[in-house]
């Protein structure tokens, strides 16, 4: 058995009378691909940026990476790499720019982060797009940008918060393949999506709907349980069950 | 006449061009689908469509009228959703549903009929009074496309309706595309999900703002060139690339397998070595039909 690179039990976060999420129990395990899905709004990101040291749990236990998330949110985030829904580099500085600046931000020294970025352009083929302003890249190249902000500081755990969303086809495709190369070097991956063909990539899976995790295993299993032919369908009526409960 | 008409579009941006010599109709109970890498034109094409870019050439009519200068007459027929969310986050549900409609003189009476229609398939009424900004992707998603539909327009232009919407809320935005269809509207979207380009009557494949192919997706689908088949092993990234090392094979992630590409007529037992030496017995290698996703690849490995 691994060690766990996220161990969390009975996790809870309320916004006043409002519970995002609501005592959820799980366990990733180093070097791990793990698809956190949901229904919108079903508290997946309110659950990540506790996860990453970001937003304090109301209830229940935390550890990333052996850290604890109530205690030790600053080694946390020394220690995993984040890539938020949103765009989150500056539009108006260029991509080496906004790396400099991460690298500025996580502390690292001058020559690492230029060391670093240059293994980056090679890995993530930024070259051609690293200098010019991040708000002339098309959608695909920036995400890989936000990658590459996210890995500057070589994190063990990466946390991806629908990376893909808006991208075409063929760039989610080499996008997945970029990861797929991280979790072989054991790099533990946390990652939202959407797309149903992604999430049967993962290892392991696990769905999320209003504050609760209703379904948690391998993809296949999960589809095989359900008596349905892919993920997709498994999803839809997993979740409107759900709904059909609470109605 | 088409409901929809758009003639040899042409559109550069600084000498780069971004739409080249592209044509399109439509027809009202017709849904049509752009699909293209990003940077392929899709959203410059949508935007001249709805009067926010001047084509450098070409024409685009809308129920025999021109779009460029007969706009005010065409505004009332067109309902736009654009791809990034465009409403006002410290106004409630139902304020931007009221300045939606207003905008388009859309009050009383008429309003409250329409918003009523509106929350029955949104299943928004619920958070009637919620702040729109404090909404989930799908909801805002729903919100977005009802105040697109408060005026009852005759062509439904969205830019990426579905992107970062879960698949449920996915399936029931389509539940509402379809009736809307069935009730004669003209739809025209942009989407990166192959399985909504299939359920379009017809798409179009774009690539540097150039169309590469066109038609139903029965049709698109048998431009095809090749055979495709799916092997069901874990695809890491060396065996994907040893695969495309192969002379006349190539391989590409599909879910938790692969699949395969071959010219027509060739078998995996042909590659009985090559695949062997790379750990796939060619006999569990199975015969499929190529889908869209299969197209979009090729014809993108073609372009490039």
């Amino acid at each position: 058995m691994n060690p766990s690179a996220v161990e969390i039990e009975h996790l809870s976060r309320s916004f006043g009378s409002f519970t995002a999420v609501d005592k959820i129990t799980l366990n990733v395990s180093v070097g791990e691909t793990f698809g956190f899905l949901g229904a919108n709004g079903a508290g997946k990101t309110t659950t990540i940026r506790m996860l990453c040291g970001l937003l304090l749990p109301t209830e229940g236990k935390g550890k990333v990476a052996g850290f604890d998330v109530y205690r030790q949110s600053e080694q946390i985030k020394r220690t995993i790499g984040y890539m938020s829904q949103k765009f989150s580099l500056y539009s108006d500085l260029t991509g080496r720019e906004n790396l400099n600046f991460y690298g500025a931000a996580y502390g690292l020294s001058r020559s690492r982060t230029k060391v670093g970025i240059a293994e980056l352009s090679d890995r993530l083929e930024l070259h051609e797009f690293l200098d010019r302003p991040s708000y002339t890249l098309p959608t695909g190249w920036r995400q890989r940008l936000a990658l590459g902000a996210a890995l500057l500081h070589k994190p063990k755990i990466l946390f991806l918060d629908e990376p893909t969303s808006g991208v075409d086809p063929i760039f989610r495709r080499r996008f997945w393949a970029l990861l797929y190369d991280l979790a072989e070097e054991g790099v533990t991956i946390f990652v939202t999506t959407h797309y149903m063909d992604e999430a049967e990539y993962c290892d392991r899976i696990s769905i999320m709907h209003q504050g609760r995790i209703v379904e948690m295993g391998k993809p296949f299993e999960i589809v095989r349980n359900h008596h349905q032919t892919n993920l997709e369908n498994t999803f839809i009526s997993l979740i409107s069950q759900q709904d059909d409960n609470n109605a | 006449m088409f409901f929809l008409e758009v003639s040899h579009l042409q559109k550069a941006y600084n000498s780069v061009p971004a739409v080249n010599d592209f044509s399109l109709s439509l027809d009202k109970g017709k849904i049509y689908a752009l699909v293209g890498p990003d940077g392929a034109g899709k959203t410059t094409i949508i935007r001249t469509l709805c009067n926010l870019v001047r084509p450098d050439k070409g024409t685009i009519v809308i129920d025999n009228m021109d779009v460029f200068s007969q706009f005010d007459m065409i505004k009332p027929l067109l309902g736009y959703m654009p791809q990034v969310f465009s409403l006002y986050p410290d106004l409630s549900v139902e304020e931007n549903l009221v300045f939606h409609a207003g905008i388009y003189g859309v009050m009383g009476d008429k309003y409250r009929t329409r918003r009523d229609e509106m929350y029955r398939f949104s299943h928004l009424k619920p958070f009637a009074n919620r702040r729109a900004g404090d909404l989930s992707g799908g909801m805002k998603q729903k919100l977005a496309l009802s105040c697109a539909l408060m005026h009852d327009p005759s062509l439904l232009v969205l830019d990426e309706p579905t992107t970062g919407v879960d698949p449920l809320s996915r399936s029931q935005f389509w539940d509402v595309l379809l009736r809307l269809k069935t009730q004669g509207v003209a739809i025209l979207l942009t989407t990166p999900y192959m399985d909504e380009v299939a359920r379009a009557d017809n798409a179009c494949f774009i690539f540097e703002g150039r169309k590469m192919a066109e038609g139903s997706p029965d049709e698109l689908v048998r431009i095809f060139d090749g055979s495709v088949f799916f092997i069901n092993i874990t695809p890491d990234a060396r065996t994907i690339e040893r695969l495309n090392n192969i002379e006349n094979v190539s391989a590409t992630r599909f879910g938790a397998g692969l699949h395969l590409y071959l010219p027509s007529d060739h078998s995996p037992e042909q590659y009985r070595v090559e695949l062997t030496s790379v750990g796939i017995n060619p006999s569990i290698a199975e015969p499929i039909e190529p889908d869209l996703e299969d197209c979009f690849i090729q014809m993108i490995e073609k372009a490039v």
